[in-house]
């Protein structure tokens, strides 16, 4: 998937990957996070 | 660090650990989770009670029986397959070796005794029927039941249900036996912070941790030896201008006959009780304090989390339990575990938030800085979330997940090969056990089984690691963990 331009909303897991963590990885391809978000299920 | 391993008197060590299980059916429907859901749709309510466990039940569901040490955590992987809610331990008793399961009847008997303010009110009847049942119990006192017995007739309780904010008490399910109301006088009338929702949820965690902080003094010393209280529970006691100000360790302590303490809350979400056990080691090895002891109630919010995973399966909603937790901490004494303080992992605030990151300061970096691989652990204390619990609500099996990213260190470091992962997974971890109760969650359910098998020359060493979700609280985004190695006493006590 090209990420380059588009707006992204994340949401991220605490025992899994978090969100800013997503966010550096859009971010660096190019995408802009509108939301970033990590739950927690426990 | 270095003066610590010259000086052995001066090193902490875990002296005791004690658990306590409330088991409150009645409660479920108070929760956070099905509160919320009950209200949007009221036709759950049935089906919620019709799920709620009866107290024998609860007490021989296999889990539980590991958390009060009746059984052995890998007794769950080699002898009891899954589904261990259809699984009774036969014979199994309420009480454990490092503490209880105790009925709601009961439980709300001791939160009467932890009522100061008038705000919990019992049904004479009932009220009258605990404390005739606690009457037997090893850890209430005479002046307990006096705080216990004195009730109030069921048409008053109804009557002060009418105002909407009050919160009905009931037990198996259905009975009405008493409510929680609004304290008067002093502006509380209108204070957002002492709502009987909140109220409710402080009174439950002081108690649990009451009853934690008992059966601890029982199997391990005298309450008056006990110098500082750490109290590491998630509950935010206070009203409207000191929102979370704590101090809930030192009012554990006042009910268990600590008279020579002081105090202090560590707050940092489900990591706090690791955090507050380094604190406390660091306490007794600068010889600030002789004896400190970690302790906490349980989550009343988390009632019922997952509830909605449990009634999709028709399975019983097995949240319905209030934990709580005491560790005692004290200089050397030749026989009990060693918490390393040259150990100490931490995830910094330039960490980063990737599993990778977290697991890399909180449990490779410690290692390397100690001479050992990660297979020279025996085992690791992680995030001991009940699967069954969570799995059906989608949540994963949190143990697995966090055993299998230490153990894909192992891989990357040549320690292991790739398929042995699954092996790692099974001799360095163990299944998940302890309800979901947040901070009582969090490694901490382990360090009573790993006391008992080092002092029983069973275990070598065991690496406590607990992470924090900070974000939570809309505050940072940041995440939070911290770990320590606990090591068999080498017994030359100075």
């Amino acid at each position: 998937m090209e990420l380059k331009g588009k707006k992204v909303i994340i949401l991220g897991e605490r025992d899994g990957v978090q969100g800013p963590a997503i966010a550096a990885c859009v971010t660096s391809a190019g995408a802009e996070p509108v939301l970033v978000q990590t739950q927690c299920f426990v | 660090m270095t003066s610590c391993a010259t000086d052995r008197s001066a090193l902490p060590v875990v002296k005791g650990v004690a658990y306590f299980l409330a088991h409150v059916p009645g409660m479920v429907r108070h929760g956070s989770k099905p509160s919320r859901e009950i209200e949007k749709d009221p036709s759950l309510l049935p089906q919620v009670v019709g799920h709620l466990w009866r107290f024998d039940q609860a007490v021989a569901y296999p889990p539980n029986q590991v958390f009060i040490g009746n059984l052995d955590p890998d007794d769950l992987l080699k002898k009891i397959p899954p589904p261990w809610f259809q699984y009774a331990v036969p014979h199994a008793s309420r009480w454990g070796s490092f503490g209880e399961i105790m009925p709601e009847d009961e439980f709300y008997g001791i939160m009467k005794i932890c009522d100061q303010f008038g705000l919990l009110s019992l049904e004479e009847g009932f009220a009258q029927g605990v404390a005739d049942k606690l009457k037997t119990h090893p850890l209430i006192t005479a002046e307990d039941l006096a705080r216990v017995a004195k009730g109030i007739p069921l048409e008053q309780i109804k009557a002060k249900l009418a105002n909407a904010e009050t919160i009905p008490v009931y037990v198996q399910g259905t009975e009405l036996v008493g409510c929680v109301e609004r304290p008067q006088g002093g502006g509380a009338e209108d204070d957002p912070n002492l709502l009987p929702e909140f109220l409710i949820e402080n009174l439950a965690s002081r108690a649990s941790g009451v009853m934690a902080l008992r059966h601890l003094i029982k199997s391990t010393g005298r309450a008056e030896d006990i110098d500082y209280l750490l109290g590491c529970g998630e509950e935010a006691v206070g009203d409207r201008y000191n929102r979370g100000g704590g101090n809930m360790a030192k009012a554990i302590g006042e009910l268990s006959g600590c008279v020579r303490a002081t105090g202090s809350d560590v707050k940092a979400f489900c990591c706090a009780p690791v955090h507050a056990l380094v604190l406390a080691a660091s306490l007794v090895t600068s010889r600030i304090f002789g004896n400190v002891v970690v302790a906490a109630g349980g989550s009343f919010a988390k009632l019922g989390m997952k509830f909605q995973g449990h009634l999709r399966r028709n399975m019983p909603i097995l949240e319905d339990v209030l934990a709580g937790a005491a560790i005692w901490i004290a200089p050397d004494d030749g026989q009990s575990p060693v918490i390393r303080l040259d150990s100490i992992g931490k995830h910094e605030i330039s960490s980063g938030s990737s599993q990778q990151a977290i697991m890399e300061k909180l449990v490779v970096e410690p290692l390397d800085r100690l001479g050992l691989k990660l297979t020279q652990v025996d085992k690791y204390a992680t995030e001991m979330h009940n699967p069954e619990l969570t799995e059906p609500q989608g949540s994963g099996n949190v143990p697995r997940t966090n055993y299998r990213t230490i153990g894909s260190f192992a891989v990357l470091r040549n320690e292991i090969k790739r398929e042995e992962l699954d092996h790692f997974v099974e001799v360095h971890g163990m299944p998940g056990f302890s309800p979901t109760q947040g901070h009582i969650a969090s490694a901490i359910p382990v360090l009573g089984h790993a006391v008992k098998k080092m002092r029983d020359g069973a275990m070598a060493n065991t690496m406590f690691l607990a992470k924090g979700s900070l974000f939570l609280g809309r505050v940072t985004q940041l995440s939070d963990g911290i770990s320590f190695l606990l090591e068999k006493n080498k017994g030359v006590k100075s």
